[in-house]
């Protein structure tokens, strides 16, 4: 674990136009074909206006870890993210039931859960829904560093009001 | 089969029937999809010379190769049926998120035929197809529709291609609304799917989509995505959108007003791209696997219509603003907020409107026709007001939805010397007076008056060619136009990106996704039998050099003012300019095309539709 938390992906909501483009790459790093019921990131789009993707925020005392009765569920120590068990996970969906974010799915073939692993299969070890998204609307971030954007975008904007060019 | 789902689905609304015939090779590889695959089966489907109401009218639906990967603006479906407002091809093209899901629910192609005896909507869940009452949901707007059926089969993601109220009551510019405010708008095709007692298609969609080349395909769409996404060559629609539009062609004195009676436009700031932009757009978003994204979208912010949000593309801004004589942008979007909703084509309503307005002005109709309202030019409030007359035939609106050409024709009194169609179908934002190229781009225009088959404003616009004037080689520059269309219409991909391809890169895409070895050369034949195709089918139909024609103001009122403040076109410029079309397409002076090309398209088997015509002309 870094200093400022594990990463994760998250998406902005200025930035994200609902294109999908996050959940045809997923689906296809992963399982070589295109299929959003395949994706690990889902998109929400809520009209006229709102859209956002949604994936593993990589909960500290994960929720859906600890609603697991198989114990099929573990979190990383090295990178936060959520493993599943694939021999213990029966799909019954409790881990479904206590995410906030509807973040965790079903694999429509085995049936089991399957969750954001942070593409770790690759080498570079980069998600390929940042890499891909053409708004730059993701990004592999955490809660610490989001925070600080947060807070310069804030004091930036209070000074620009108090100091007109 | 890569990229294609490789299956037909043939829908019989009267015995509640259906059946998948599989999509070979061969017939994929001959008409590619989308345009090609919608043409041919309305063609061997179709019984010919019907009513468009007919219940044997086939609702065709069909997606491309590309719908359902990755591949950039890949995310489009097309509908055809015979027309009821031009009695030709009816054809009309949208986006959203409908398309790759009927692919992924394991369908190229959906032919819906017969007519249910009550209203219902067509479930089709992967292989299991249903066939829903819908006579609870009969009546109700596309979005109440969409949210309904959303809700009662209790899926989300469930996508729906549905009819609003005037698709059920015939109006002959209905249109078919998927994803809120996505359309196939043009020709009338929601009359057809109302005329088949059909509300709703929802498909849900599990299957992987594969294709044949993974590495190929994802190296490519790197290199596309990123011109896309940050390219000049489509700058304009990430920025502005198409309503950019409206300032250049102002200037260019090509901008259709107050029906067709002005091309230039005193309110044009007020309705302009920038001035949408700074003051009603909040976001813009994108439809399935675009890098792109053009849809914007405009809120009003204040007033009676507050929270009123539309998506704004230039044709209907075109069609509520500058034609209607308008130039309060609320006027716009809330007429645009209310054809999206009621379900008809906001191009053709906001013409019929135009058109309205003239016979008001005139004289021809006064308030008792339309219920109170002073439907003059300019009058956005009254304009907004017909908008629902019209999709619910209420008053004039009854005479009106069904188009400007049968309103004239009702109307009568020399009101069908300003009704401003092609073929039955009301004409678009390019004041073709002053642009002579486009000019024939629209009269030969399979689908009646369209900038979408040709895009042939581009050379005159660009001042290529020498926009006041008719020359040889128009022809020709219409058909490279048309036939390249034809494959854009074909993968499906969307025209907005249209500078970024030419026929080898868009062969290399099909050759990714479907791994069949297609060359650039073939596809530019393609396209050409596509052309081919949608005449052939049109002759069928009736058709006949005369109806490859101009609108009566484009020949008989010169543009009053502006820089091209003089030009019309001619009946001797048109004739010209068909002989030319016609002679570089290897058609005869009638404009049929003869058995050699026939069999140089391999459309042999289409030999019986020219024959007659072609003893005929031989006759004379």
């Amino acid at each position: 674990m870094s200093k400022t938390g594990h990463l994760f992906v998250s998406a902005d909501p200025e930035k994200c136009v609902g294109c999908r483009i996050c959940e045809y790459i997923c689906s296809f790093e992963h399982n070589g074909v295109f299929n959003p019921l395949r994706s690990r990131i889902r998109v929400v789009r809520i009209y006229p206006t709102i859209n956002l993707a949604i994936t593993c925020r990589l909960c500290e005392d994960a929720p859906c870890v600890k609603a697991c009765p198989r114990d099929a569920l573990t979190q990383s120590e090295e990178n936060g993210a959520i493993i599943v068990d694939e021999d213990k996970c029966n799909g019954c969906g409790w881990c479904i039931e206590a995410c906030d974010f509807g973040a965790l799915t079903l694999d429509p073939d085995k049936k089991i859960v399957m969750v954001c692993d942070l593409c770790s299969h690759r080498e570079d070890k980069k998600p390929q829904c940042v890499e891909w998204c053409p708004e730059e609307a993701l990004s592999l971030t955490n809660r610490v560093i989001l925070a600080q954007k947060a807070r310069i975008d804030a004091v930036e904007k209070l000074f620009k009001a108090m100091l007109p060019e | 089969m890569y990229g294609y789902a490789g299956r037909i689905l043939k829908v019989n609304l009267s015995r509640k029937t259906y059946k998948t015939e599989p999509l070979s090779e061969e017939f994929a590889r001959k008409y590619v999809g989308g345009a090609g695959f919608g043409i041919k089966m309305l063609l061997d489907e179709q019984p010919p010379g019907i009513d468009p109401f007919d219940p044997e009218n086939p609702l065709i639906f069909a997606v491309g190769p590309l719908a359902g990967t990755m591949a950039p603006t890949s995310g489009k479906y097309a509908a055809f049926a015979k027309s009821p407002e031009s009695n030709f091809l009816g054809e009309g093209y949208s986006t959203g998120f409908f398309g790759p899901e009927l692919k992924r629910a394991g369908y190229d192609i959906l032919v819906i035929k017969g007519k249910s005896e009550k209203p219902i909507y067509l479930w089709i869940d992967d292989d299991s197809i249903q066939f829903m009452d819908a006579r609870h949901i009969w009546g109700k707007t596309t979005w109440e529709t969409e949210t309904m059926i959303r809700e009662e089969l209790g899926d989300y993601y469930i996508r729906i291609a549905t009819i609003g109220p005037a698709g059920e009551k015939l109006v002959r510019v209905a249109s078919i609304i998927n994803d809120h405010w996505r359309a196939v708008g043009r020709t009338g095709l929601g009359a057809v799917m109302g005329s088949k007692n059909l509300k709703a298609v929802a498909v849900r969609g599990s299957h992987d989509v594969e294709v044949a080349d993974p590495d190929g395909l994802k190296e490519h769409c790197a290199e596309l995505y990123e011109e896309m996404s940050k390219s000049p060559k489509t700058a304009k629609y990430r920025t502005l959108g198409t309503p950019a539009n409206v300032i250049p062609l102002n200037e260019a004195a090509a901008l259709p007003t107050r029906n067709y009676q002005s091309a230039t436009f005193e309110g044009a700031e007020l309705v302009s791209g920038e001035y949408l932009n700074e003051h009603f757009v909040v976001k813009i978003q994108g439809c399935e696997a675009c890098p792109m994204r053009c849809e914007h979208i405009a809120l009003i912010q204040e007033g009676p219509w507050k929270g009123t949000a539309a998506r704004i593309p230039y044709e209907p801004l075109m069609a509520f603003g500058p034609y209607c004589g308008v130039d309060r942008l609320e006027g716009v979007i809330k007429a645009k907020e209310l054809c999206d909703k009621y379900g008809v084509d906001a191009i053709s309503t906001g013409i019929i409107i135009g058109f309205a307005m003239e016979c008001f002005e005139r004289g021809l109709i006064d308030e008792k026709d339309t219920g109170g309202l002073e439907l003059r030019f300019g009058n956005y409030e009254a304009m907004v007001a017909m908008v629902e007359k019209i999709a619910l035939r209420k008053d004039i609106g009854d005479v009106l939805a069904e188009g400007v050409k049968r309103a004239s024709e009702k109307i009568g009194k020399g009101s069908e010397e300003f009704a401003s169609h092609i073929k039955g179908v009301e004409t678009t934002g390019y004041d073709l007076r002053g642009l002579k190229t486009c000019a024939l781009g629209y009269a030969v225009s399979r689908r009646g008056a369209d900038h979408q088959r040709h895009g042939s404003y581009g050379h005159d616009l660009s001042g290529k060619v020498d926009r006041f004037k008719v020359e040889k080689g128009r022809g020709r520059l219409v058909m490279e136009d048309e036939d390249v269309y034809c494959i854009f219409d074909a993968l499906i991909i969307c025209k907005f990106s249209r500078r970024l391809w030419d026929y080898e890169r868009m062969a290399r895409i099909y050759r990714e996704v479907t791994g069949i070895p297609m060359t650039g050369k073939e596809l530019r034949k393609v396209g050409e039998r596509i052309s081919n195709l949608g005449r052939l089918y049109n002759i069928r139909e009736g058709l006949t050099r005369k109806d490859d024609h101009l609108p009566p103001r484009v020949m008989n009122l010169p543009i009053p003012s502006g820089v091209a403040k003089g030009s019309y076109v001619s009946q001797e410029e048109l004739d010209f300019l068909l002989d030319d079309y016609y002679s570089t397409r290897g058609w005869t002076r009638e404009g049929v095309p003869t058995i050699e090309k026939l069999k140089e398209l391999g459309l042999e088997e289409y030999t019986y539709i020219v024959e007659p015509k072609l003893k005929r002309e031989a006759e004379k």
